[in-house]
């Protein structure tokens, strides 16, 4: 490494005619030197990605369970999963785990990028920012393990937190109707520092000029947030939503440590109906379709976003 | 009129900090609680460990809990596993993205465009659309229940070698053009001119690397069915399912050992990982 020579830039003839004359020879080396960069990756994707996606479409026209041959079932596959009760709900569950966690996602990111903005000490913006940044470097897994404990019922801290303001305990995990959002408070937890350290890059990219400007015209405190600083930051704003809506729609550790999919199917999402029709039941067929069925949705929602991302994305 | 203004937003503002730095405060401790209560509870006796209100500084403070987990599993083993795995695949996307990187952003040749537009596409594709067709590749590769098989799909990275691309870019042209009026070809303007210059954008490409795969828990669950090629987060979930004592401060300590090579990335390579996110956002 040490022996790196940035070779030094001579004085040019000024002559634009000096657009070096390009033998062919170099542009053979080129070509060749591009080809063997790309190989790796461009092979990777294809045997990891692309044929995959086209095995998935495939296998999900075809009965299958490892053991005997496949055997051709059209549109058996995706009738089959369409009209099982427990795929309905998990994709249910999947939008509702996914509107409610992206919107709190980048609620609570907003609000703490533009708090974390404002004027402090710069050892203490730089002491807030780390800790919010803190949970996403831990394990989904783990720390689900952890948040187990946290949302007991009866020995849980969350519970003991809300009974010092007077909350009466809430069966978290138990409950069909409180799973869900344990789940969700869970997975915010841990992923609102992705979404908050793009919003503090976002807003360090605006110019100052700007709020100064904002500010002379008598715009204060949250006006000049709805009216300045929002659409400046929409940019950012779609890149957040979108990256959030995808990780969300493939919410699968949490549920599948906190609560195992239940009480009943009420945690059960898209993934974990994926996981166990192939890795634990071997309908590999079934659950093909229901993977070819999510990767429909996830496009179907990121298209719509950017069709809607028009009319609200204010580039500068 | 405007006077009055700017002497209300003058009240305002005197009046805003401390509000908002105490609700930073709150929202802090919030954020951090949960980790600290893991690892005061794992220094608890098992009798302690459910002791509310939660006390921070244990009173009898006791390892008794990590000897559990050594007992239990074999921990030495799943870290040896899970940093093979993740050193692996961090130095894997280092080359692959760094050399991609740099084709897409310096070199000339035909379908550039739509092969870029098939790196970026894949962005979107997620895993558990692709597992099972990746599960019978591999199947056929005979790499299934081997780190090998969680290695080599994870080195081509779209995420990285969109950044490498940016990271490239963003470098002055004029010094691979002077190096190449002192007649180096297209090897020698890599290798000697940017690829030193490199170093940041790659260190960015492995911590990221290094946090995603040190804590990935789908692919390994899947893939790995022997418990002596489990890495730390499927044991954990196993050590869980193996506690009948009661005691939570044995799954606790095992959750804090292996939070340990996270806890050093995100101080070691905080900066990188917290430029690889935020690039994500403002690049485009």
């Amino acid at each position: 490494m040490t022996n790196t020579r940035i070779p030094a830039v001579r004085p040019r003839p000024a002559a634009p005619a000096a657009v070096a004359p390009r033998p062919s020879a170099r542009d053979r080396g080129t070509r060749l030197l591009a080809a063997l960069f790309l190989a790796p990756t461009i092979v990777g994707i294809v045997v990891f990605t692309v044929v995959p996606i086209a095995g998935s479409v495939v296998l999900s026209l075809f009965h299958w369970n490892v053991i005997d041959s496949p055997s051709f079932a059209g549109a058996a596959n995706y009738r089959e999963v369409l009209g099982d009760s427990t795929v309905l709900v998990s994709f249910r569950n999947t939008l509702v785990f996914m509107v409610f966690a992206v919107a709190l996602q980048l609620l609570i990111a907003l609000v703490l990028a533009l708090a974390v903005n404002g004027r402090m000490p710069v050892w203490l913006r730089s002491v807030f920012r780390s800790a919010f940044f803190f949970p996403l470097v831990l394990s989904a897994a783990s720390i689900s393990v952890v948040m187990k404990y946290l949302f007991n019922q009866d020995f849980g801290v969350v519970n003991w937190l809300l009974g010092l303001i007077g909350i009466a305990p809430v069966p978290w995990l138990t409950s069909e109707n409180s799973a869900m959002a344990a789940v969700i408070l869970v997975y915010v937890w841990q992923q609102f520092g992705f979404s908050f350290l793009l919003f503090v890059g976002g807003l360090n990219n605006i110019p100052k000029e700007i709020h100064e400007a904002a500010a002379l015209d008598g715009a204060t405190g949250l006006r000049k947030h709805l009216t300045v600083t929002l659409p400046l930051l929409s940019p950012t704003l779609l890149v957040a939503s979108v990256v959030g809506i995808i990780n969300a729609l493939q919410v699968f550790e949490q549920p599948y440590v906190l609560t195992n999919g239940g009480p009943g199917d009420s945690t059960r999402t898209v993934v974990m109906v994926i996981y166990e029709n192939a890795f634990e039941q071997l309908r590999f067929g079934e659950a093909s379709a229901v993977g070819v069925l999510l990767f429909v949705l996830i496009m179907a929602v990121t298209a719509l976003q950017f069709r809607l991302s028009r009319r609200f994305v204010h580039y500068q | 009129m405007s006077q009055a203004t700017l002497s209300l937003s003058r009240t305002r503002h005197s009046l805003a900090p401390w509000a908002r730095i105490a609700g930073l405060t709150v929202c802090a401790l919030l954020t951090l609680g949960p980790v600290i209560w893991t690892v005061s509870t794992s220094l608890r006796t098992p009798a302690e460990s459910f002791d509310l209100p939660p006390r921070i500084i244990p009173t009898h403070p006791t390892t008794e809990a990590y000897h559990g987990v050594f007992d239990q599993i074999d921990v030495w083993l799943l870290a040896l596993n899970s940093t093979l795995v993740t050193a692996l695949i961090a130095v894997g996307q280092m080359i692959t993205a760094g050399l991609a990187g740099y084709a897409f952003a310096r070199l000339e040749f035909r379908f550039k465009k739509p092969l870029f537009g098939l790196v970026l596409a894949t962005m979107m594709v997620p895993l558990q659309v692709t597992i099972v067709p990746v599960f019978l590749v591999l199947k056929s590769m005979g790499l299934t229940d081997t780190l090998l098989g969680l290695i080599v799909p994870a080195f081509p990275t779209a995420f990285g070698t969109f950044l490498m691309r940016q990271y490239f870019l963003g470098m002055p042209k004029d010094l691979g053009e002077a190096a190449m009026l002192d007649g180096a070809g297209p090897w020698r303007i890599f290798r000697s001119v940017y690829a030193p210059l490199a170093a940041p954008g790659l260190a960015i490409v492995g911590v990221l690397a290094f946090n995603y795969h040190w804590n990935e828990f789908f692919r390994p669950l899947i893939l790995e069915t022997s418990s002596q090629n489990y890495t730390l987060p499927l044991g954990l979930v196993s050590l869980q399912g193996n506690l009948g004592t009661g005691s939570i401060s044995v799954v606790l300590a095992g959750v804090v050992l292996s939070m340990i090579p996270a806890v050093a990335v995100f101080v070691v390579g905080q900066r990188p990982l917290r430029e690889g996110i935020t690039s994500a956002g403002v690049n485009r």
